[in-house]
């Protein structure tokens, strides 16, 4: 009897299980979602707080710059409706769109602008040099803003206009007045999606639903510029850690576009019915191995200039990107193929690889034997296979090599160490930068030369700094490139840094269901659509 | 019994004490800067100097561990240096995933594991006792990453039975949530599986060479009856110490799970911390992970009371 009761009590609690837990209603969906997996989880939410790529593809969600780049790299109106520049070029008006509106619903003002470009002036390497440029950055009215140069400065509208980090993107005066280096910790933007705060995980998720006040432009859409209309109710951007996992969870159809899959998962991602793989990024990614200038014996240009000659492009290239000659292009420049700087001025070093040569330099400079420290990160693929390529070659070279093994955080840790490599210093590690980011002379920091206030490697070279310096100060387009062609002859020549190639990252998606994805180099899903 | 109990949670402070100086000193001492983490790969030094300064982190050891172990004996664990959310709220976000995963796995783990090793006991020296000791040796050693990749394949991308990754939370449906748990629990059931079918086999084999088994079947029992009834629950303290153990390495097991079934749960967010060196999570998470160890070790010392009343404390 009891043994009877005791089984009834226990179907009639599991029915009752089922029915509290079984029927409960879920989350009522958006009509129309894209479901993405970018290049990692989103943490931070200040994109002029920190450098990393993927807030910067969150602050192309929600926020709005006042220029943007079309998909020839022409600078274009964005947030701006008018603008006028005086004809000694040294003050530019601007007058922005109506009708536009934060995700609070309260306007867009000139203070704000003014704000925001203030606080990305002071982060970011390019709005430095405009802020350093400039005498007075001042509200005329509501719509209207004056930059007025005390110095010529031909990069104004291209440095509103840049798409690498720090992008300016515009903030509302009260978070515009933050610290430069304190984070923002609200996400009140202007631009076509508005940040779901309550569901966002901070490394698992981020949710963005459709601004219905936002007011696009009238042009298509192309790369940052031109119409940015929201045509899907929400995006998500649905972290998955393990590549291998999210390339099938594109080709299950969980998610629906994957940013950058790795280069080995893209044949089975072709194959795979309704997954479309393509090219976004025309400019690539720019390979670079970086050395020391402040450690011997790289503080002598002839050892640098030996790296040069050890090099060989397309070895590094194919270990990073496999063999698909889609997936890389040797460039002798240090512009991304393709773009207005593009040259192979000073290239002959990089592009004749001879051991010989690289040994002869290394006697020239002293070299003895000493042991060169190479920081090898091991959890980029791409960095740490060219890193392997580069051991060979240094050590084919003549030099006795010590690679140290260690993640991207320890690296970017000791990168920072300005004591010999005996005492935890460094010579050599490589890292990559999208191609937007070695546009011009100015962006480029791999190519800077600011010594001791330079990126990490600390080269010094007053003639590169007053190069970039001029190339800063001309509108013209002719005589800047003429410039930016003198600046990588004199950076072949210090080695401020040795450029590995170009590799092209695809993008790969649901096209059985989505479609109209804006091509850039960086993830933008204004326009898309969801079938 | 009480008494017992109240000396076993006392301990846990001194425990917990060792635990976060320990840990405080080797994040710190371990290589990795947190402010060059945030600053992006692409800042500057300067910036990345300031950055360090804002967060307290150029602050002595002495300086920050004190003001950390002050937040953590007033109940705070801090806030994420990345997101600036609190430690506390970041644990509770994650937590129903890898509770949900440990259970279903060690549910699975012992649903497979003890029919298993009762039948390896009862059929000792044949080819079935042999099959499962071979299912033990295989289960232990293929790593679960290995696992689950074939799971993946055979039942999520070909068949199309489960979802390839993600998860859904029990509130959402008890379908959904089954469908996303099953084979992350299978995946890392079926490593906890082949040790507690080895150790229920051994510990059952002692059992069954006892007198009183034989008197009991003597008696006209019959085979299953002396099992379930007399033998097994005999067997059950080394099975439960090893279920208590398993637990414990569930711990590890789950981070790996989480990575390759993108399971928003502690493991992962462990493992993402410790990447990007973000010292409050990591701290907190394993402040929290001992603490759960102390109270399982401590549950299944009281089981035995349960299990055998010889036990008493």
């Amino acid at each position: 009897m009891y043994q009877k009761l005791r089984k009834t009590f226990v179907v009639w609690a599991c029915l009752l299980a089922i029915c509290v837990f079984g029927f409960t209603a879920g989350q009522v969906a958006a009509e129309t979602v894209i479901r993405a997996r970018l290049d990692a989880g989103l943490k931070q939410l200040d994109p002029i707080w920190t450098t990393s790529y993927t807030v910067r593809g969150h602050g192309y969600m929600v926020y709005d710059t006042l220029f943007g780049l079309d998909e020839n790299f022409n600078v274009q109106p964005q947030m701006v409706d008018t603008y006028s520049v005086s004809e000694d070029g040294m003050a530019y008006t601007f007058t922005l769109r109506e009708g536009l509106k934060w995700h609070d619903g309260t306007p867009v003002t000139s203070k704000d602008c003014v704000a925001s470009i203030k606080r990305w002036g002071a982060r970011d390497g390019m709005g430095q040099k405009l802020m350093e440029a400039a005498d007075k950055l001042e509200v005329v009215n509501d719509k209207t803003f004056r930059l007025t140069l005390k110095q010529p400065f031909g990069l104004v509208l291209a440095s509103f206009a840049k798409i690498t980090s720090n992008v300016p993107f515009m903030m509302k005066e009260e978070h515009a007045l933050t610290d430069p280096h304190e984070q923002v910790k609200e996400v009140i933007g202007s631009g076509p999606f508005k940040f779901v705060k309550e569901e966002f995980q901070p490394g698992v998720k981020a949710v963005y639903v459709k601004n219905e006040d936002y007011v696009p432009r009238d042009e298509p859409a192309s790369n940052t510029a031109g119409g940015k209309i929201p045509r899907v109710d929400r995006v998500e951007f649905d972290w998955i850690p393990d590549p291998t996992t999210a390339a099938n969870a594109l080709i299950a159809g969980e998610i629906d576009y994957m940013w950058t899959p790795q280069t080995d998962h893209i044949p089975m991602l072709r194959k795979a019915e309704g997954v479309t793989v393509e090219i976004h990024d025309d400019l690539g990614l720019q390979t670079v191995l970086r050395i020391n200038h402040q450690q011997p014996p790289f503080d002598n240009p002839k050892a640098r200039q030996a790296i040069l000659w050890a090099t060989n492009q397309e070895t590094n290239l194919r270990a990073a990107a496999g063999n698909d000659p889609e997936l890389f292009k040797v460039n002798p420049s240090m512009y991304p193929p393709g773009s207005p700087y593009a040259c192979d001025a000073g290239s002959k070093p990089l592009m004749e690889q001879n051991f010989e040569k690289a040994k002869q330099l290394l006697k020239e400079a002293g070299y003895k034997g000493e042991t060169i420290v190479v920081l090898h990160c091991t959890d980029d693929y791409i960095i740490s296979n060219q890193t392997l390529v580069t051991g060979q070659n240094l050590r084919k070279a003549g030099l006795k090599v010590d690679m140290q093994a260690m993640d991207w955080a320890t690296l970017v840790s000791r990168r920072a160490v300005r004591k010999p490599a005996s005492e935890g210093g460094w010579h050599i590690f490589q890292t990559w930068f999208n191609g937007p980011d070695f546009l011009n002379p100015l962006e480029h920091m791999a190519v800077g030369a600011a010594c001791e206030d330079a990126w990490f490697g600390w080269p010094c070279d007053q003639k590169i700094e007053e190069l970039r310096t001029a190339f800063a100060q001309e509108p013209d387009l002719e005589k800047q490139k003429a410039i930016a062609r003198k600046v990588q002859e004199r950076a072949f020549e210090v080695v401020t840094y040795v450029p590995l190639g170009t590799i092209y990252q695809p993008v790969a998606y649901r096209s059985d269901h989505l479609e109209g994805v804006v091509k850039s180099p960086v993830s933008i899903f204004w326009n898309a659509v969801k079938k | 019994m009480w008494a017992y109990i109240v000396r076993r949670l006392l301990a846990t402070i001194p425990v917990a004490g060792v635990v976060a100086v320990f840990v405080f000193s080797l994040l710190h001492l371990a290589p990795g800067d947190p402010a060059a983490v945030i600053a992006g790969s692409y800042a500057m030094p300067k910036d990345v100097e300031q950055i360090r300064e804002k967060l307290g982190l150029d602050e002595p050891i002495y300086i920050q561990f004190g003001k950390w172990m002050w937040q953590v004996a007033h109940g705070d664990l801090g806030d994420s240096i990345f997101s600036e959310v609190p430690v506390t709220r970041l644990i509770a976000q994650r937590v129903e995933p890898t509770l949900c995963l440990a259970a279903a796995s060690i549910i699975v783990a012992i649903v497979m594991a003890v029919p298993m090793g009762v039948l390896a006991a009862c059929k000792a020296g044949t080819w079935i006792d042999y099959l499962v000791m071979v299912f033990a040796v295989l289960g232990f050693s293929v790593p679960v990453f290995v696992i689950g990749y074939v799971l993946i394949y055979g039942f999520s991308v070909h068949a199309h039975f489960f979802p390839v990754q993600g998860f859904v939370s029990i509130r959402e449906g008890v379908k959904p949530f089954l469908r996303s748990i099953t084979l992350p629990s299978v995946a890392l059931g079926v490593i906890y599986a082949a040790l507690i079918a080895r150790i229920t086999r051994a510990s059952l084999l002692d059992v069954l060479a006892e007198d009183y088994i034989r008197t009991a079947h003597a008696k006209g029992l019959s085979s299953g009856v002396v099992i379930t009834r007399h033998a097994l629950k005999n067997a059950s303290v080394p099975i439960v110490t090893i279920v208590g153990v398993g637990i414990a390495l569930l711990i590890g097991g789950v981070v790996v799970t989480e990575s390759v079934f993108n399971i928003p749960g502690l493991g992962r967010l462990v493992v993402d911390s410790v990447l990007a060196r973000d010292y409050p999570v990591i701290q907190g998470i394993i402040m929290m992970f001992s603490g759960i160890y102390l109270v399982i070790n401590l549950l299944v010392d009281i089981s035995y009371t349960f299990l055998d009343p010889r036990i008493q404390y």
